[in-house]
């Protein structure tokens, strides 16, 4: 192991108790033992209920799971669809839901099949740490390392690597090591910090809850100890940042006003609903209303409201209604910014896609973008590149296929008020949608532009 | 690649203190809420007079504060609902001015275009009634109280999970959902169903109505009832649910924990009489809601699926 958690486990003691979230989703390749790694830690960790195990029990045994010894199938908490319990394997995320004295969790458990990759893009874009497992007799597959990229991509803030099915090499500390420095080697060449491992057993419960005395030569935390201490995003980010709020609508009651409210006290009431992206808004600060293609107009907040409760202040990621001291016209769209720190609206959108449809991506395709709160039309003039997963370098090429990760210059119809993802996970994220069917086609970030910074110009 | 390690180590210094649980869970809500009114034409939320679909509404009314909850509410009535509950619904609904839409089960079954099943339970049939009030009434987005806690199905449904033009949900080609930027894009025909309070669990609910203060049917809190068993559930004597001659009558103190049709959901024997004892009793309880109280999803392993895949809730 190359790094620890150390460093972040003080720092993180503040919050400990703070009963906030913390989000995490699972990754690795297929069999790997991701669903039955959930199982065992929401049993260990007292969060399932009664029935819901007389119910896992009733259907492992019928269908003979563990051979004579019997056992529970743990991973059919999560696979909840009939065509997952028939094949024992994941298709699509499942949720689930559980508590710890530290933190309340909300666990993505998702597919390690190729096929399904769309669904753990889906699970780790909101993640604030992936669980990655590798099964200790396989070691780092390519799905495995596709799996990383996107995490690297996505920009998730923590990986943490759970060696699995540690009981099948005999607890033996040389595979253990092996398998750590391998993914130590990746993770340093997609740029991934703190990539912490941990030998454990899904199917016995060694190291995911409970300390094992099978793995004397292991002196780490275990995998919830992990969990339970990594910081959020929420908690990462606020205070740095600069005020992001893209206005999602306006709130304009005039003569729909909710029931036994005053009508002189409301008549003119106009406030500007969304939720604050990055960044903390305090009454008194001085911001600007964007509207792509105009020049930025600056104003000064003079209330933040939630449902008739008048908020001093208000941090990412809250929801609620700003009223601003001159009365421009804002709209969707529009986003509220601290004044002075957003860059000026592009037509021009440099990116990466995580190509995630299996219709392929060729230039020249018409496409809408999704950007915060506007959807524009956009027409994509090259694909630039491609992410070779053997060497993770970018390599030429003309168009994306399902599951590739690729570069992209897109025109769009109508100017965007662009940042780039590496230094705004939120704002600097798109999505590509097919204007024929509505489906979503891509994962987007925003690259910086190749002319700002060549050195940047290939952030993957 | 170093620069990135160095950015992320200067803020990891900065570790601040995160939005409590249920002030994350509102924001997420309110966001979702917002996003769907702006987006579609003309969105409904159902609306039950349940605890999950009361927290939703309530949920509305602040997200679009001080204006009035700028869409009409929607609820399938069984014909077979707790009086209570239907009153409840009434109260509600005029006390925030909205307009409420009811598709009824008892009209279809007494036109005959659909069927009373042999175990009595009218929930499965609410689905054939709401698609019906959708084609009708043009709705395009429906929002419905569901939490992915409550089943395994549900576990994996999207926050904005598309129908196509029978309702029908298809759990193995669903949309990706990337970040928190919702692609409700859908054709003419098919409609959009968002689950603003997905990530919810039912403990989040009872703090939230304790902390927020929100009325509820009175059933939801423990009074005295008269009750018969029946499959292992406590089953209240009404005009649509009568005991057998074998199963004795009994009056005992009970609370519901999941107000479906009376034909089919069970009460708990409880003294929670109080906001704060039904948190406190949620918190140590070791049975899930559907599976303390819902005859309907014990038909089968996959029954809430089956359900959902044909255009249920
Ligand atoms: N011996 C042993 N077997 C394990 C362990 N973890 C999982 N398994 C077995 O590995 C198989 C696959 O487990 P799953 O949990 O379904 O794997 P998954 O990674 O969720 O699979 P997909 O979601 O389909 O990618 C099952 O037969 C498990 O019982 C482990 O720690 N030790
Ligand atoms: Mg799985």
């Amino acid at each position: 192991m190359t790094s620890t958690p150390i460093d972040i486990v003080e720092s993180a003691e503040a919050v400990l108790g703070s009963g906030s979230l913390f989000r995490f989703a699972t990754a690795g390749s297929v069999d790997d033992g991701k669903s039955t790694l959930v199982g065992r830690l929401l049993h260990d960790s007292k969060a399932i209920l009664a029935d819901q195990l007389d119910a896992v029990a009733r259907t492992s045994a019928d269908r003979g799971f563990g051979g004579e010894k019997g056992g529970l199938d743990l991973a059919l908490l999560t696979d909840g669809l009939r065509a997952e319990r028939e094949q024992g394997i994941t298709i699509d995320v499942a949720y689930r839901y559980f508590a710890t004295d530290r933190r309340n969790f909300i666990l993505a458990d998702c597919p390690g099949h190729v096929q399904y990759t769309k669904n753990t893009v889906t699970g780790a874009s909101t993640a604030d740490a992936v669980v990655v497992l590798i099964d200790a007799r396989k070691g780092v597959l390519e799905q495995t390392r596709r799996h990383l990229s996107v995490v690297a991509l996505l920009r998730v803030p923590h990986v943490v690597v759970a060696v699995n099915k540690i009981d099948l090499v005999d607890f033996s500390e040389p595979v253990f090591s092996e398998i750590a420095e391998d993914v130590a080697r990746v993770a340093g060449e997609l740029g991934l910090r703190d990539a912490v491992a941990v030998p454990v057993s899904a199917l016995d419960g060694d190291n995911v809850v409970d300390r094992s005395n099978r793995t004397p030569w292991y002196a780490g935390p275990t995998l919830l100890e992990l969990l339970e201490t990594l910081p959020s995003t929420d908690e990462l980010d606020d205070e740095h940042e600069a005020f992001r709020f893209p206005v999602q609508t306006v709130i304009r009651p005039q003569g729909a006003l909710a029931p036994g409210l005053d009508e002189d006290e409301f008549r003119d009431y106009r406030a500007y609903a969304g939720q604050v992206t990055e960044g903390v808004v305090r009454v008194g600060d001085r911001v600007a209303v964007v509207t792509p293609g105009q020049a930025p107009r600056e104003t000064t907040v003079v209330g933040i409201d939630v449902a008739g409760r008048s908020l001093e202040e208000a941090a990412a990621p809250q929801s609620v209604a700003l009223r601003l001291a001159d009365e421009f016209d804002v709209a969707r769209g529009d986003t509220i910014a601290a004044a002075g720190t957003l860059p000026e609206s592009s037509a021009d959108l440099y990116g990466s896609l995580a190509w995630l449809s299996t219709k392929p991506l060729r230039e020249g395709a018409k496409v809408y973008v999704k950007h915060g709160t506007s959807t524009v039309r956009g027409l994509v003039r090259a694909v630039t590149g491609k992410l070779d997963l053997e060497s993770f370098e970018v390599s030429p090429a003309s168009g994306l296929e399902l599951n590739d990760i690729g570069e992209v210059q897109i025109r769009l119809a109508a100017p965007l008020p662009l940042e780039p993802y590496a230094t705004h996970r939120r704002t600097g994220a798109f999505l590509v949608i097919d204007p024929q069917d509505g489906n979503t086609l891509a994962a987007g970030m925003v690259g910086t532009h190749p002319g700002d910074t060549e050195d940047e110009r290939y952030w993957i | 690649m170093a620069e990135r390690a160095e950015e992320q180590e200067a803020v990891a210094a900065e570790v601040g203190p995160a939005l409590p649980l249920l002030d994350a869970l509102e924001a997420e809500a309110i966001h979702i809420i917002r996003e769907v009114v702006a987006e579609f034409e003309r969105p409904a939320m159902l609306f039950s007079g349940g605890k999950d679909s009361v927290v939703m509404l309530h949920l509305a009314a602040k997200a679009f504060w001080p204006g009035k909850v700028p869409f009409p509410v929607l609820h399938v009535d069984t014909g077979h609902n707790f009086p209570e509950v239907l009153d409840f619904r009434d109260r509600t609904v005029e006390r925030l001015g909205l307009k409420l839409v009811v598709g009824s089960v008892q009209e279809f079954i007494d036109r005959g275009e659909l069927a009373e099943r042999a175990d009595g339970t009218r929930n499965p049939l609410q689905t054939v009634p709401l698609l019906d009030a959708i084609e009708r009434n043009k709705f395009d987005a429906v929002f419905g109280g569901g939490r992915r806690d409550e089943d395994k199905a549900r576990a994996k449904e999207r926050i904005l999970s598309l129908r196509d033009e029978f309702g029908q949900w298809d759990p193995r080609n669903q949309r990706p959902e990337l970040w928190n930027l919702y692609n409700g894009r859908h054709t003419v025909g098919q409609h959009v169903r968002a689950f603003p309070i997905s990530n919810w669990t039912e403990l989040d609910i009872w703090r939230y109505i304790a902390r927020e203060n929100i009325e509820l049917p009175s059933i939801y809190y423990a009074h005295d009832r008269e009750v018969f068993q029946r499959d292992g559930m406590w089953r209240a004597i009404g005009e649509f649910s009568q005991p057998r001659p074998d199963e004795d009558v009994v009056v005992k103190t009970v609370r519901y924990r999941t107000v479906g049709d009376m034909s089919c959901t069970g009460a708990v024997l409880s003294d929670a009489f109080t906001v704060d004892d039904v948190v406190r009793e949620v918190a140590a309880s070791t049975l899930t809601e559907r599976g303390a109280t819902r005859a309907d999803d014990r038909i089968s392993e996959a029954a809430m699926e089956d359900r959902k895949k044909d255009g249920y809730f």
